[in-house]
């Protein structure tokens, strides 16, 4: 083992469907060689529950309520290079589709009108995170230094991005990489 | 299926189909009386129309709800729309606006709850220099204050037909200023053809070409190229042109009337008093291309000018002017229809609107293939400003020396300016080219001006360090917009508002222009809210530059100009208004969280972010 200072990344999930993770896992045996270079701080394979100071940050899904803005913050504060992974995390993606849906309606429909509801009450307890009206990318919310696109973005892309921005180098996808059909 | 609210579609249709002979190039002019009609596109007459039209029910619907003075969803009986240039907003159109609807307790967007009225903002409708102005079911006020808007919101409550009006809500005045060799002489109807037809058509085009004349629409395309080209096309392509008339290939002359860009005005004035010399210069223009008919694309804020353009056209053809054999030359054939617009900026580029001619959505074509080659149903097509065929006329009645003989060496002959603004006298200026910025504005009498927005929002924004440049296409092209800032305006709030003007008028074909003007407005929306930063500023230029260099046609390639030139030449207009010189959300988080609070009926720690 090289004396090298490993480079620490954080992930999460936030509006999204850990579907850029999975793909992340794609990487399949290059994950090893992915751990000779890197250490995983704050993620859902590690099971850290809070960031501490990182080189990297990787985020996950969109910003539909309040405690995405608190894990969303906390991943800036504590990482030098912020990257949005995935089209939710690039543009509110899927979750977004809600934005043309009032709140109010969509708690009605939820929890008052579904078949088989009887009295359904609005959940209020303070531990649940409040909802925003609109699900948001989230370059609105913190500063984003990368946008790694694709729905979910491929194995190879993922690869690709990491190797450059470890090498040092700007990462830079081939036109392969970010076609879909 | 939704009950049908109108079982007698097919007979309340069936006159409106007949006027148009069932013609599906006439789409939009039959929405247009449907909307008349029905004051909304009923699904129920998309249906009608799909079915006698032979078009596709996505096709009609596609058609009724690019145009803004169209709509599928009922709007109020009388739609009063008001105009939401820079320079209505600076006559104060926002406070207008909501004293109006405080009046008629109606909501900015919506329909009030009996179907009387809605109100809205529209985009510039060109009376910039007798605002603040608005349209009542498309008719123009002007001169808009509380006492007028009181008579309005009265007339309204009371039902009175907008055609019953009192004629002084809709006058619009000319206010010509400094008029020149178009607005000054007296022109003899007929001399223009008369000279041409004496001199013949190819010696006529050589007369243009000597003249230098330039396309007086912003882009300074040779005149005399393009009709020469419209020519050649049809030699080129005899062999394959579809031969309609009697054997003759088909060709057409289009004058643009399709005024869109805010602050300009210069067309509206020459069709209401000049329309003679633009009817003379189209007929000039199809005798030197062999064209046989001719359409006059009429902006749909100007449709008060059909019925007086219409009676014009009725007294040339009277006059052997239109007609068969003009002017008693044998086989000399011309006419000219009049087509309407519907509220579509984009229609003013030359391919959207030649697709807005065939009655389909305004979306710029790929070219080339130009118009001159294919244009108007697929015919050598010349596409020229009002202004040109105006300048045309004189030319063919004076000669190409005569009209090179003024202005600047690349610049030959006048130009119409409209002005409007921070000025004494609004109004209509005309100029050789090579007229200083200086001396323009010594003339309309401004104080302290600190900058003019020349050629509107897609053209450029001179500060007062360059008042000494020059109003040509070797320096400053236009087309006719001259909108005049005086010190204590915010030039940010032109820049907003140009960038709210952009995102709405995105035709939406492009992905850089639909996506980046609606970026660009919200980025603007931001800083205006006090939540700016240095890095919102930087992505303006980003994007500025993916607009201009990415989208399909002019209007993104324009769209961040008013953007750029601020933050380049006023940047301290943007700085003084950012907050922080770290990042800012794009919007207020507690704010977004109110909903869920009040359904929820929280308000503990945890319900707010701060």
């Amino acid at each position: 083992m090289s004396d090298v200072k490993k480079v620490r990344i954080a992930t999460c999930s936030l509006a999204g469907c850990f579907g850029c993770h999975m793909s992340l896992l794609d990487i399949d045996e290059r994950l090893f060689d992915l751990l000779e270079a890197v250490e995983f701080d704050r993620t859902p394979l590690t099971d850290i529950k809070h960031c501490s100071p990182c080189d990297v940050g990787i985020v996950e899904g969109g910003v539909c309520n309040a405690e995405n803005v608190h894990v969303l913050k906390e991943f800036r504060k504590n990482c030098k290079v912020l990257v949005a992974m995935g089209a939710c995390a690039i543009t509110g993606g899927l979750p977004a589709m809600r934005n043309n849906i009032d709140l109010w309606d969509c708690f009605q429909e939820v929890y008052q009108y579904e078949g088989g509801l009887e009295g359904g009450q609005i959940p209020n307890d303070r531990e649940l995170p409040l909802p925003f009206d609109k699900v948001h990318p989230i370059y609105e919310v913190v500063k984003v230094d990368y946008f790694l696109p694709g729905c979910p973005p491929s194995g190879e892309a993922i690869w690709k991005f990491l190797t450059d921005l470890l090498a040092g180098r700007e990462p830079k996808l081939d036109y392969e990489q970010l076609h879909y059909d | 299926m939704e009950p049908c609210e109108f079982p007698h579609i097919e007979e309340q249709l069936g006159p409106i189909l007949g006027r148009h002979g069932g013609d599906a190039t006439r789409l939009l002019q039959i929405l247009r009386e449907v909307q008349d009609c029905f004051h909304f596109i009923p699904p129920e007459a998309v249906s009608c129309l799909a079915s006698h039209l032979n078009l596709s029910r996505a096709e009609v619907e596609g058609v009724a709800g690019f145009y803004s003075f169209l709509s599928l969803t009922p709007r109020g009986e009388y739609r009063v729309l008001f105009s939401d240039n820079i320079t209505d907003n600076m006559l104060g159109k926002a406070e207008l606006m909501q004293y109006f609807c405080n009046k008629l307790w109606v909501e900015p967007g919506k329909v009030s709850e009996d179907n009387l009225v809605s109100v809205d903002s529209t985009s510039c409708t060109g009376m910039c220099d007798q605002g603040p102005a608005a349209l009542v079911n498309g008719w123009p006020l002007t001169s808009l204050d509380n006492n007028r808007l009181d008579l309005v919101a009265e007339l309204i409550r009371i039902r009175k037909p907008v055609a019953e009006w009192p004629e002084m809500l809709f006058e619009v005045r000319d206010n010509i200023r400094r008029p020149g060799m178009l607005l000054g002489e007296a022109f003899e109807p007929g001399a223009g053809i008369r000279a041409t037809l004496a001199r013949g058509a190819e010696a006529t085009l050589k007369e243009v070409d000597a003249s230098n004349l330039r396309g007086r629409g912003g882009a300074g395309f040779k005149t005399a190229s393009k009709w020469s080209f419209c020519h050649a096309a049809i030699a080129e392509e005899e062999g394959s042109m579809i031969c309609d008339v009697g054997g003759h290939p088909e060709r057409f002359i289009v004058c643009n009337a399709d005024e869109g860009e805010p602050g300009t005005f210069k067309d509206r004035v020459l069709l209401s008093s000049h329309a003679d010399l633009v009817f003379e210069g189209m007929t000039v223009g199809a005798r030197v291309v062999g064209a046989r008919k001719g359409f006059l694309y009429l902006r749909g804020e100007y449709r008060y000018l059909l019925k007086p353009l219409e009676a014009v056209l009725e007294r040339r053809r009277a006059a052997g002017l239109l007609g068969e054999n003009i002017l008693g030359e044998a086989g000399f054939v011309f006419d000219i229809e009049i087509h309407l617009g519907a509220g579509a900026y984009i229609c003013g580029e030359e391919s959207a609107l030649i697709e807005s001619l065939e009655g389909k959505r305004g979306r710029p074509r790929n070219r080339p293939p130009f118009p001159v080659t294919r244009g108007y149903l697929g015919r050598p097509t010349v596409v020229d400003n009002v202004e040109t065929f105006a300048c045309a006329a004189r030319i063919a009645e004076k000669g190409g020396a005569w009209f090179a003989a003024m202005g600047t060496a690349q610049s030959t002959g006048t130009k119409i300016l409209s002005i409007s603004g921070d000025c004494a006298r609004p109004g209509i200026y005309e100029y050789p080219f090579g007229v200083t910025v200086e001396e323009i504005l010594r003339d309309c009498g401004t104080e302290d001006a600190h900058a003019v927005q020349v050629s509107g929002p897609s053209g450029t924004l001179v500060s007062w360090q360059e008042f000494g440049r020059r109003i040509a296409f070797e320096d400053l092209p236009t087309a006719g917009a001259f909108m005049v800032f005086h010190r204590q305006r915010e030039m940010f709030a032109a820049a907003h508002n140009f960038a709210h003007f952009f995102a709405h008028e995105s035709c939406g074909f492009c992905t850089p222009c639909r996506v980046g003007t609606q970026l660009q407005k919200r980025i603007m929306d931001k800083i205006a809210g006090g939540h700016g930063t240095p890095a919102d500023l930087e992505e303006l230029k980003q994007l500025g530059h993916i607009l201009g260099t990415m989208s399909h046609c002019g209007l993104g390639h324009t769209a961040a100009n008013p953007v750029l030139d601020t933050l380049k030449k006023f940047p301290g207009t943007f700085e003084r208004k950012l907050k922080a010189l770290s990042f800012e959300p794009a919007f207020d988080l507690d704010g977004a969280l109110a909903t869920a609070r009040s359904i929820t009926g929280r308000d503990d720690e945890w319900a707010h972010l701060l």
